[in-house]
């Protein structure tokens, strides 16, 4: 994986001023390859619904492809070391999520939703391009830590103010247009563990009492990072949205333990998510079903009242089989609500298949260990922190969503990154891209020179 | 630092390990299970995903299909649902399939693997093997005159070719219509509880899956019995039998309808439906004879299909003296369908031998091609050809001269017998009229028809309820139309 297109890299004569290999080229034609490949999918939907090439085809390619070439473009000029598979990635998925929406949409002619989506993605790739044009020395965030949590908070809370959507109150909703806050506090919320655990990762390691044989920080330094966390899981119990609650409380004790490298805190962790997701699970009906729907996904049935979501979306991923049924013909659209957004997956399980499906799963890993890589690269505390803490963040949510809809753990709502249906979703996870982009870029081009500590 | 940063890359990278091999399991390992779930709707939508097959009557297509553009994509539609309803069944989205419809379906709806000489080959492009259609043996003139004999009355009609055992006419009213059923729409629902919930059933097909007590139509078989054990020889003789005839063991006196049955001859008392001659004849027999005769036949045998199910036809074989005479006259525990009944009166026609029955002349690809003929089987030897011989003489002297005048068609060999039914507690129920017979025209080597048919509430004064008035003018129908026909 990492000699990937070396010697197309070698050949590209805007890498000859600098003693790295740029890759901008391979970049590019990996760019070029996933622009085609979803026009193709697209395509293919088109001739096997109804024997026509779909109209919109040209515009589509054309608009995904002015998108990803705005992206590259900004890569190119302002941060030439990136690592280059990370831009085809997200391309490529933000492609493919296009035309399982569009593909969705033919089966409900009242809601189309590719188009929208379309839009939020022209919005994530422009966000891409301000934050890899403007932004440039990671390090400058870390001096908003402050400014990053208080946004965080802030977006938590603001959908407290509004109706409730199908049980979670997680939207806001503007003129037409649904927001969820959460999906961009993930990033912020990143930032802001990166810089404090950056800042105070001697302390949190060395200081403090000892208790048998585990040191415990000193309260003062424990204390605020505890305390916003904490905030972040109750507001988000307050909102139900048990996904993010989850996905933050990951983040929290990977970075934790990245930072001071005891695996105390990976101990005590597993020992309070244990906690929570007992008390959850127990106290929570919402919560508890959801535990009752993974461990007898068939229970609906039996009770003669037809299958659940899950029991739907396990359907739909055993229909496709080892090759799938092909784009457009599967029946994923049974599994009704939410199939656009939580069950997307499905959808590429059925009409894809097990390779599909694998494929997908595997440019997800590929994303994830381009971040670990970009980390385990760069030399600055803060950098490495958030390298990692963006990787986890994509990781965790991939796991905690396809874990759900294939059975593996119980049903969390939450949005595959650029697959699922969801605005705020793609514009947040081109924002995670676009800093992946840019710590890469102070990784692979450190002109000062020397190893990573 | 570094460390600690690859321990969380090498927990992502177990989750990837284990979303994948989880894919496995649920997409292949279990796949299967899945699939076959009920409640998975996919096989449904896969099903109704290809226009259905269709059932033809000669070249008449009576079924076809409609694109709903939904779901469920292709519904079953039908040409005079409710004339051919006892063959065709319904082909519901919601109910399933009965009759045809339901015998033939891995042919019709496409799956028949007979249909695919590449099975392999169709699996790889994903192509869809088009249903096939099923060509019965019906005659569409016969089918509607017994339909429009019966309309308005509870009844059943049964025509076979006593030669070949092809079914020509399959009627049962009141009917319904199949289309009604269908879809998966509301009214599809309202139809399915109106029709299971009339008294008169109107689903029920009477020509196959009801029992009958078929009265002095079993004559037929005590007649044949009689001359084939030798208990009667000559068909003029006087047989000593007294009127009214005391059940053999009890003190019941069983009389007639008529008058000049004492002593009558089995000529006269077949042509005259005399139940104290046969009752007494059935004793003389005796029931293993009778059971024996009965059963080659066709009675007390299961699992005869058409290639649906037909319900079996019962001789009570555990029976006194008395319920022996009773048994010979068609009452008792003695119950016929009218299609057996049918059979009864081919084999007379057909001299002695009996062919079984069958309603699909062949079955073909969707452009026609052969795909199978299940049809005609082995005949088997029931009387003697000289009984048969007698029993035609018989039955068409109970039409020339008897009770079975309405069955007669000009210019062509007839042969009947009429039934009065008694059935309820104490007879207290109309009785079923009934009537046997076949029908051979003027250029025609061999009989080309046999009939039964039975006419449950017939709208009469009850004395006047006799197989000969109600029932004898619908077999008329039903034969002239076949003798009409030019021979196929």
């Amino acid at each position: 994986m990492t000699n990937v297109g070396t010697t197309v890299a070698e050949a590209d004569p805007a890498s000859s001023a600098v003693p790295l290999p740029r890759r901008r080229g391979i970049e590019f034609t990996l760019i070029v390859l996933a622009v085609l490949l979803s026009v193709y999918g697209y395509c293919a939907v088109g001739l096997a619904k109804d024997g026509n090439l779909p109209p919109g085809a040209a515009g589509y390619g054309a608009g995904l492809g002015v998108l990803a070439l705005l992206a590259h473009i900004a890569v190119r000029l302002r941060a030439p070391c990136a690592d280059p598979l990370l831009l085809p990635i997200g391309v490529l998925l933000n492609g493919l999520g296009l035309v399982l929406i569009y593909r969705l949409d033919l089966e409900t002619p009242g809601d189309r939703a590719a188009p929208t989506q379309l839009v939020w993605s022209a919005l994530g790739v422009t966000l891409f391009t301000v934050v890899v044009a403007l932004l440039r020395d990671h390090r400058t965030l870390q001096r908003y830590a402050y400014v990053c949590v208080a946004a965080a908070l802030a977006l938590l809370i603001l959908p407290i103010f509004f109706p409730a959507v199908n049980g979670a109150r997680i939207w806001i909703r503007i003129s037409g247009f649904s927001i969820q806050p959460g999906e961009f506090a993930k990033v912020l919320l990143a930032v802001f563990f990166a810089a404090y655990l950056a800042a105070n990762r001697n302390a949190l390691a060395y200081t403090g009492r000892r208790l048998w044989w585990f040191q415990l920080p000193t309260g003062r330094v424990l204390g605020p990072i505890v305390a916003v966390w904490l905030l972040n899981i109750g507001v988000l119990i307050l909102e139900r949205d048990l996904g993010t609650s989850l996905l933050f409380f990951g983040l929290f004790v990977v970075l934790l333990y990245v930072a001071t490298g005891r695996t105390g805190w990976i101990a005590v962790g597993l020992v309070l998510a244990s906690f929570g997701a007992v008390a959850v699970g127990w106290l929570e009906p919402h919560v508890h079903s959801r535990v009752e729907d993974w461990l007898h996904p068939f229970a609906s049935i039996d009770a003669g009242q037809g299958p659940n979501q899950l029991a739907q979306s396990l359907f739909a991923f055993a229909a496709g089989g080892v090759l799938g049924t092909g784009l457009g013909l599967g029946h994923s659209i049974l599994i009704g609500f939410a199939t656009k957004s939580d069950f997307i997956l499905a959808t590429a399980g059925e009409e894809l298949g097990f390779a599909g499906l694998s494929a997908i799963f595997l440019l997800y890993g590929l994303l994830v260990e381009r971040g670990f890589r970009a980390g385990l690269a760069l030399r600055d505390p803060f950098g490495r922190l958030l390298a990692v803490g963006l990787a986890s963040i994509v990781a965790l949510q991939v796991f905690v969503i396809a874990g759900g809809v294939t059975g593996l753990i119980p049903l969390t709502g939450m949005a595959m990154p650029f697959l699922a249906q969801g605005g705020s979703s793609v514009v947040t996870n081109w924002a995670i891209v676009a800093l992946l982009i840019r710590v890469s870029d102070s990784a692979r081009g450190q002109v000062d020179g020397g190893p990573a500590l | 630092m570094t460390k600690y940063i690859r321990h969380p890359a090498v927990l992502c990278a177990l989750l990837l390990v284990a979303l994948l091999v989880n894919a496995v399991r649920v997409q292949v390992f279990a796949a299967r299970g899945f699939d076959d779930n009920p409640a998975n709707r996919r096989s449904a939508i896969a099903r109704y995903e290809r226009p259905r097959g269709d059932i033809l009557v000669g070249r008449e297509r009576i079924t076809g299909s409609r694109d709903t553009g939904e779901q469920l994509r292709y519904e079953r539609t039908y040409r005079d649902g409710p004339l051919w309803a006892p063959v065709t069944g319904f082909s519901s989205q919601v109910y399933g399939t009965t009759f045809l419809e339901h015998a033939a379906d891995p042919l019709l709806s496409g799956t028949d693997p007979l249909l695919t000489p590449f099975p392999l080959w169709n699996e790889l492009t994903r192509r869809l093997t088009p249903g096939g259609d099923v060509v019965t043996t019906l005659d569409a003139a016969a089918q509607r005159a017994a339909f429009s004999g019966l309309r308005g009355r509870k009844g059943a009609v049964a025509a076979v070719d006593p030669s070949t055992g092809r079914i020509l006419a399959l009627v049962s009213t009141p009917s319904y219509d199949p289309a009604e059923l269908s879809g998966n729409a509301a009214a599809t629902g309202r139809a399915w509880a109106r029709l299971n919930g009339d008294p008169d059933k109107p689903m029920l097909n009477r020509a196959i899956r009801q029992t009958y007590p078929p009265g002095s139509t079993f004559k037929v078989v005590t007649a044949a019995a009689a001359l084939d054990a030798g208990v009667v020889t000559d068909l003029d003789a006087p047989t000593r039998s007294p009127v009214p005839y005391t059940l053999p063991g009890t003190t019941t006196a069983l009389t007639n309808e008529g008058d000049g049955c004492e002593d009558a001859p089995v000529r006269e008392a077949f042509e005259w439906s005399c139940n104290t001659v046969f009752a007494k004849l059935g004793v003389e027999v005796g029931v293993a004879r009778m059971a024996a005769t009965a059963r080659a036949f066709g009675f007390n045998e299961g699992g005869l299909r058409v290639p649906f199910a037909v319900a079996r036809s019962t001789f009570d074989t555990s029976v006194d003296r008395a319920q022996l005479a009773l048994s010979s006259i068609g009452q008792y525990n003695t119950r016929a369908t009218p299609l057996q009944m049918a059979m009864v009166s081919a084999a007379v026609a057909d001299d002695g031998l009996l062919r079984r029955p069958y309603l699909v002349e062949r079955t073909t690809t969707d452009d026609g091609n052969t795909v199978g003929t299940p049809g005609a089987r082995s005949a088997r030897q029931v009387m003697s050809p000289g009984t048969a011989m007698r029993m035609r003489e018989l039955m068409e002297d109970v039409v020339t001269e008897g009770t079975g005048g309405n069955a007669a068609v000009p210019g062509a060999v007839v042969g009947g017998k009429t039934g009065t039914a008694q059935h309820g507690v104490g007879n207290s129920g109309t009785p079923y009229a009934w009537f046997v017979s076949w029908a051979q025209g003027e250029r025609d080597v061999r009989p080309r028809v046999a009939v039964a048919v039975v006419v449950e509430d017939a709208s009469a004064v009850r004395g006047e309820i006799t197989g000969g008035g109600v029932a004898a003018p619908i077999a008329r129908a039903v034969m002239e139309a076949v003798l009409r026909a030019p021979d196929r």
